[in-house]
C-alpha cells in the first residue's frame, strides 16, 4: 500500500537514514582517522574529513606495521584469508560427503553418525575453549594453520543445510542417474554437486565471513607473529601498555580487516540472505 | 519427501561420513568429556599432577560469590543486548518493508555491517569513547559535561559493551525480520486495512503474531550471541573491568583457563555453560515443534 499523506511517506526515509548514519558513523571515523597522522589524531577533537596521509598509513600498516607488532599487515592478511579460506572449503566438501552419505545411502550405524553430527549445533565453540586448547596442544597443532582450522570446521549447519536441500531433489533424477550407469561418486561429482551450486555459494559466504573474523580461537592458539591473524595483530597492536597506540596504523589495519568480508556480502549478498535464512529451518 | 535410499553399498558411506565424523569426535566429543572429568579434579598450575575431588569444583563455583555475580550479569547484558537489538532491527526491517524508493540501497547499507567482525565492533566503539582521544567522549566533556572514563567508571563500561553488542547484531537480526515480513502475505493486510485497521493495529494484531516464529528464533540467538560471541567486545574493550563489572561467563572460562591457569575451575565453568547452551536449545526446540503461531 502506498502512503498518501506526505509526512507518512517521508518517516520511514527518515528513520533508515538516521540508523544508517548511527551505524557508519564509526566506521567514517576510523577511516578519517586511517588517513591521518599520529598527532593529528591524538590531539582531540581529532579532525571529521580526510586526511591526506591515505598511502603512507595503509603503507606502513601493509609492509611493517607498529613497532610492537613485529608483523606486518600483509603477512597477517594471508593467515586470516587462509584461515578463512580453509574453514569455509573445508567444511563446505566435508560437509557435502556427510549429507550425500545420510541422504542416499542407508548403512549401518548411520543413526549413531546422524545424532553426534546433529549435538554439535548445540555447543559453540566458545564453551568447550579450553579443552579444545589441550586437544589441538596435545596434536602438536598451536601454531600452525590446521590448529586454526580444523576445530572451527566441528559444527553441523553445513551438513543440515546441505541435507535439506539433497532431499528435495526428485527421486528420478538419481534413478535416472543410475540406469544411465553412474557409479555413486560420479553421481556425486556431475549432477548432485552441480546442482547444489547455489546452497554451496550461500554457505561459501557465511563460513568465509565466520573465518576471517574468528577472534577467540586464535587468540588462544596463535603465540608466534608469524601466524597472528589481522584481528590478533590489531589487539597486540592495542595493548602495548607502556608504548603510545599508533593509532594511524591500527586503524588502517582495521579497515584493511573489515574490507574483505564487507565486499563478500555485497558481491554475494542474494545468495547469503538465501542461505542465512535457510539454514534457520 | 521421498527417501532417497537410491544406492546400495557398504563401505562407501562410511568412508563418505568419516572426514566429519572424524572431526566431530575430535574436536567436538573429546573435548566436551575432558570439560566434564577436568572439572572432577583440582589441578596444580604447572598441569604437574591433578587430584580427584568429585563435585567440589562445583561447590566451590556456586559458592563464589563472584561467580553468581558474573551469572546475574550475563543474564542483564544478554537480556539488554537481545531486545535492544532486535526492537531497533524490527523498528527498521517494517520501515525498510514498505513500498519506498531506493529500498535496494537500503536494504544493502543495513545488511552489511553483519560482516564487521565482533572484535572489530568492540574497537570501533573503543575508539569512539576512548577517554583521551574518543570523538563522542571528547565532545561529552566539553559540551555535556559528563566525565567518560569506561576504564574507571563500572556503570559506563556496562553501557559501552552493551551499546557495541548491540550495534554488531543489528545487522543479523535485520536479515532475519526482514525475510519474515516479506512471507506475511499482502492480502492479510489489505482485507484488515479494507475493515477500517489502523496501520498500528494492523502490526500489532496481524504481522507480529506472523513474525512469532522469526522473533523466537531470533530470540535464542541472540542470547546465544550475547552469552558467548561477544567475547571479544568484553576482551577488547574493558577487559572484564572495571573490577569484575563486565566479566560475562563466557570471559571468566577464557581469564580462568588462559590466564590464570586455573583449569579445574575453567571446566566446571564451561561445563555449565553447556548446560546454559543445552536448556536454551530445547527450549527453541520445543517451541519450533508447536510454531508459536497464531
Amino acid at each position: 500500500m502506498v502512503e498518501r499523506n506526505l509526512f507518512k511517506r517521508a518517516a520511514p526515509h527518515v528513520f533508515l537514514i538516521a540508523a544508517i548514519a548511527v551505524i557508519v558513523f564509526p566506521i567514517w571515523l576510523v577511516f578519517v582517522a586511517s588517513t591521518h597522522t599520529l598527532q593529528e589524531i591524538i590531539t582531540a577533537p581529532m579532525p571529521a574529513w580526510l586526511g591526506g596521509h591515505f598511502l603512507e598509513n595503509y603503507g606502513s600498516a601493509l609492509l611493517h606495521g607498529t613497532e610492537n607488532l613485529g608483523t606486518s599487515a600483509l603477512t597477517m592478511m594471508k593467515n586470516s584469508l587462509i584461515m578463512a579460506l580453509g574453514i569455509s572449503t573445508g567444511k563446505i566438501v566435508v560437509s557435502l560427503l556427510a549429507a550425500f552419505a545420510i541422504v542416499f545411502f542407508d548403512f549401518k550405524f548411520k543413526k549413531i553418525c546422524f545424532w553426534s553430527i546433529f549435538v554439535t549445533l548445540m555447543l559453540p565453540v566458545e564453551v568447550r575453549i579450553m579443552p579444545t586448547y589441550k586437544v589441538i596442544s596435545d596434536l602438536g597443532l598451536l601454531n600452525t594453520y590446521a590448529g586454526l582450522i580444523l576445530p572451527m570446521i566441528v559444527s553441523a549447519t553445513a551438513v543440515f543445510l546441505f541435507r535439506q536441500f539433497f532431499m528435495t531433489i526428485p527421486r528420478e533424477i538419481t534413478e535416472a542417474s543410475q540406469i544411465d550407469g553412474a557409479t555413486p561418486m560420479g553421481f556425486f561429482r556431475y549432477i548432485l554437486v552441480p546442482m547444489t551450486k547455489t546452497p554451496i555459494a550461500a554457505m561459501f559466504v557465511i563460513q568465509f565471513i565466520y573465518g576471517w573474523n574468528q577472534y577467540l580461537w586464535p587468540l588462544l592458539i596463535t603465540t608466534k607473529q608469524k601466524y597472528y591473524t589481522l584481528l590478533i595483530g590489531i589487539n597486540r597492536m592495542l595493548s602495548g601498555a607502556d608504548t603510545q597506540i599508533e593509532w594511524h596504523i591500527v586503524m588502517a589495519t582495521v579497515m584493511l580487516a573489515m574490507l574483505p568480508p564487507v565486499l563478500v556480502v555485497i558481491a554475494m549478498q542474494k545468495q547469503f540472505v538465501a542461505g542465512m535464512t535457510d539454514t534457520e529451518k | 519427501m521421498t527417501k532417497q535410499y537410491e544406492f546400495h553399498n557398504r563401505g562407501l558411506p562410511l568412508l563418505l561420513v568419516m572426514p566429519q565424523m572424524v572431526i566431530v569426535v575430535i574436536f567436538f566429543f573429546w573435548p566436551a568429556a575432558q570439560a566434564i572429568l577436568q572439572s572432577l579434579f583440582i589441578q596444580d598450575p604447572f598441569g604437574m599432577s591433578q587430584k580427584f575431588t568429585g563435585i567440589s569444583n562445583y561447590v566451590a563455583l556456586f559458592n563464589d560469590k563472584t561467580y553468581f555475580n558474573a551469572l546475574v550479569l550475563s543474564f542483564a547484558y544478554a537480556a539488554v543486548v537481545a531486545f535492544s537489538a532486535m526492537v531497533i532491527a524490527l523498528f527498521l526491517a517494517v520501515q525498510a518493508n514498505k513500498k519506498i524508493a531506493g529500498q535496494t540501497f537500503y536494504k544493502t547499507m543495513l545488511i552489511w555491517p553483519y560482516a564487521v567482525a565482533t572484535m572489530v565492533a568492540g574497537v570501533l566503539w573503543l575508539f569512539l569513547f576512548n577517554p583521551n582521544i574518543g570523538v563522542v567522549a571528547y565532545y561529552m566533556k566539553h559540551t555535556l559535561g559528563i566525565n567518560w572514563n569506561h576504564l574507571l567508571n563500572s556503570s559506563q563500561a556496562f553501557l559501552l559493551v552493551t551499546v557495541a553488542a548491540s550495534w554488531k547484531q543489528i545487522a543479523y537480526n535485520f536479515v532475519f525480520f526482514l525475510a519474515g515480513l516479506q512471507s506475511v502475505p499482502a492480502t492479510l493486510i489489505e482485507a484488515a486495512a479494507i475493515d477500517g485497521a489502523s496501520p498500528i493495529k494492523r502490526f500489532w494484531r496481524i504481522t507480529f503474531p506472523l513474525l512469532s516464529p522469526t522473533t523466537f528464533y531470533l530470540l535464542v540467538m541472540n542470547v546465544v550471541y550475547a552469552f558467548f560471541e561477544t567475547f571479544p567486545i568484553i576482551h577488547q574493550v574493558t577487559a572484564g573491568g572495571p573490577g569484575q563489572s563486565t566479566s560475562i561467563l563466557v570471559y571468566r572460562v577464557w581469564k580462568d583457563g588462559a590466564v590464570n591457569l586455573d583449569l579445574g575451575s575453567s571446566s566446571t565453568q564451561s561445563v555449565v555453560l553447556m548446560v546454559i547452551v543445552i536448556a536454551l536449545t530445547v527450549v527453541q526446540f520445543r517451541f519450533i515443534e508447536r510454531k508459536v503461531e497464531y
